[in-house]
């Protein structure tokens, strides 16, 4: 936890990638962690290739649940409906490195959780045990 | 130069063991979060040690030794939170597991009992959800109708319309501090206007019980719901106090055994009070360890501890100021005398949950999010707020570690 507010993720809090809304998206949902009401939206636009070609987030809360979204967003680009849906926890980490606590592992997850509920078409469950 | 008042303070700390402990980090723990939980002293702890190790037992029917002790010590703890209020009867005194329960008892039976369509319940804008749900359920039930008292930004209430919104009002349920805000509620305005129209007050007093002498009877407040844990004692234990004659008027809450007088296959009678509403085996240990802590608090003097806690926080409040010019807003009242001894603040774009992580590395606990009163977090449009809340073994240096932190929270996230 020490080094998790590195360069890069105030990077990403305070200059959000691809934030804001699709005027079509062909697939979205939005969630909150009911601990502490950081809410996140996701729109995904599948192109007639059946891959991912935009993406927008919106929401509001800590440094952790909006940055950890921002690079996700760059991660979804390019992946089916089908490979979102499939996203381990695992993407999450890669993207924001080492260093977050148990108690902060839900809003690293919130992201990925909304952009999988989006694929799904239906709520998805938290991707980690550890974030539950 | 310490203060007398924050040297005592320091001398309290010792009698709290959890406060000698360091963190996994090896630094000193500063807890600053006692608006949510409490330490316990030493001597609290000891109560329930000596309980189980020396008498446990069932209360109320067993005729040996032990059970007998037992069901003397429970009803002694009664009789010392009575006289913690100042209640006139410790039959007045309800064991519940908490303030949530205390407010949800009224609501199932005297709401249940009292309210029909055409009524109204009374709350404030700045009620905790514990103080808020209980009643919207209760309104959907009956067909009364839900009030708020409207609030300013520092959690003052709006008292000009009070008598039109009491018009039609049988019950006002209000915080006397706010949990978020500090902000204390003006109960010697509120309650007499409430009884001229009619209207019963419930307090929820679980932000001023553990903090200021409040004395129900000089007060005159019909219910006020209170948890142990925010005071010295343990979880799983609080308390309803009610009039006795509003009390005695009311159906039971939870049913079965020990809240009777008599069962035959077709009807029961109710036991006369407190027991007609303690249903099953109650929670002996914890109501034991509860009056020691009133023993406790009472010991060092409740007006001590309020003296202290506006000392403490005007400290912090005159500390935090000049965090002003790079961004830090506390809310509340502005005097300290004018609130309980809880602040609640953003620091410029650092979202609450990154600094309550950035100062639990440096051993600092607060707590940071919506404080269970989000309709009040909408109202005011923040998203989240951090919040120090202190207590009569906050000293001035652990005030010095949260700024000293926060200092290491504007250097991580670059806050110049």
């Amino acid at each position: 936890m020490d080094d998790f507010y590195k360069e890069y993720i105030l990077d990403h809090y305070r200059n959000p990638r691809n934030f804001g809304h699709l005027d079509h998206p062909t697939a979205k949902a939005e969630d909150l962690n009911p601990l502490c009401g950081d809410k996140i939206a996701m729109e995904l636009s599948v192109g007639s290739d059946g891959k991912i070609d935009d993406v927008r987030f919106s929401g509001k809360g800590c440094a952790i649940s909006q940055a950890s979204a921002s690079m996700l967003t760059e991660t979804l680009k390019g992946k089916t409906l089908e490979e979102v849906a499939q996203l381990s926890h695992d993407v999450v980490l890669e993207n924001v490195g080492i260093g977050i606590s148990p108690t902060r592992m839900k809003c690293a997850m919130l992201g990925l959780k909304v952009a999988k509920s989006a694929a799904l078409g239906e709520i998805a469950t938290w991707p980690d045990e550890a974030a539950t | 130069m310490i203060a007398p008042v924050d040297a005592r303070a320091a001398a309290i700390a010792a009698d709290f063991p959890i406060l000698a402990k360091p963190t996994s980090r090896g630094k000193r723990l500063v807890y600053l979060d006692s608006a949510a939980s409490s330490q316990k002293p030493q001597v609290v702890i000891d109560a329930l040690v000596d309980y189980y190790s020396s008498y446990n037992a069932n209360i109320h029917r067993g005729v040996y030794e032990i059970a007998a002790r037992a069901t003397d010590a429970f009803e002694e703890a009664r009789v010392k939170v009575a006289r913690f209020v100042n209640a006139a009867h410790s039959a007045e005194i309800i064991w519940t597991r908490n303030t949530t329960e205390a407010i949800n008892l009224v609501s199932f039976t005297w709401g249940m009992q009292n309210l029909k369509p055409g009524d109204a319940i009374l709350t404030t804008q700045v009620e905790h959800h514990s103080n808020i749900v209980p009643w919207q359920l209760l309104a959907a039930k009956t067909g009364a109708e839900l009030r708020y008292i409207q609030a300013d930004d520092d959690g003052t209430l709006r008292l000009d319309d009070l008598d039109t919104l009491l018009r039609g009002t049988k019950l006002v349920a209000l915080s006397h501090v706010s949990n978020v805000l500090g902000s204390i509620a003006p109960l010697e305005q509120i309650v007499p206007r409430a009884h001229a129209a009619g209207a019963l007050v419930l307090v929820d007093g679980a932000q001023s019980v553990p903090h200021m002498p409040v004395d129900v009877q000089a007060l005159d407040i019909d219910f006020l719901a209170v948890s142990g844990h925010k005071m010295c004692a343990p979880t799983g234990i609080g308390f309803l106090y009610g009039k006795r004659a509003l009390l005695e008027a009311m159906p039971p809450f939870l049913t079965g055994g020990d809240m009777i007088r008599t069962v035959a296959y077709d009807t029961t009678t109710y036991a006369e009070l407190p027991w007609k509403f303690e249903a099953g085996t109650s929670n002996i240990a914890d109501a034991i360890a509860f009056g020691t802590a009133c023993d406790y608090l009472t010991g060092i003097g409740m007006p001590w501890i309020r003296e202290h806690e506006i000392q403490i926080t005007k400290y912090a409040l005159e500390r935090l100021a000049p965090f002003s010019a790079r961004g830090l807003q506390c809310y509340g009242p502005v005097r300290a005398e004018d609130r309980g001894g809880v602040i609640s603040f953003n620091f410029a774009d650092i979202h609450a949950h990154d600094l309550a992580s950035i100062l639990d590395l440096e051993g600092v606990c607060i707590r940071a999010g919506h404080h269970c009163a989000m309709p009040l977090m909408d109202k005011m449009n923040w998203p989240a707020t951090a919040r120090a809340s202190f207590y009569l073994y906050t000293t001035e240096a652990d005030i010095d570690v949260l700024v000293a932190a926060l200092e290491k929270a504007a250097e991580v996230f670059k806050i110049a």
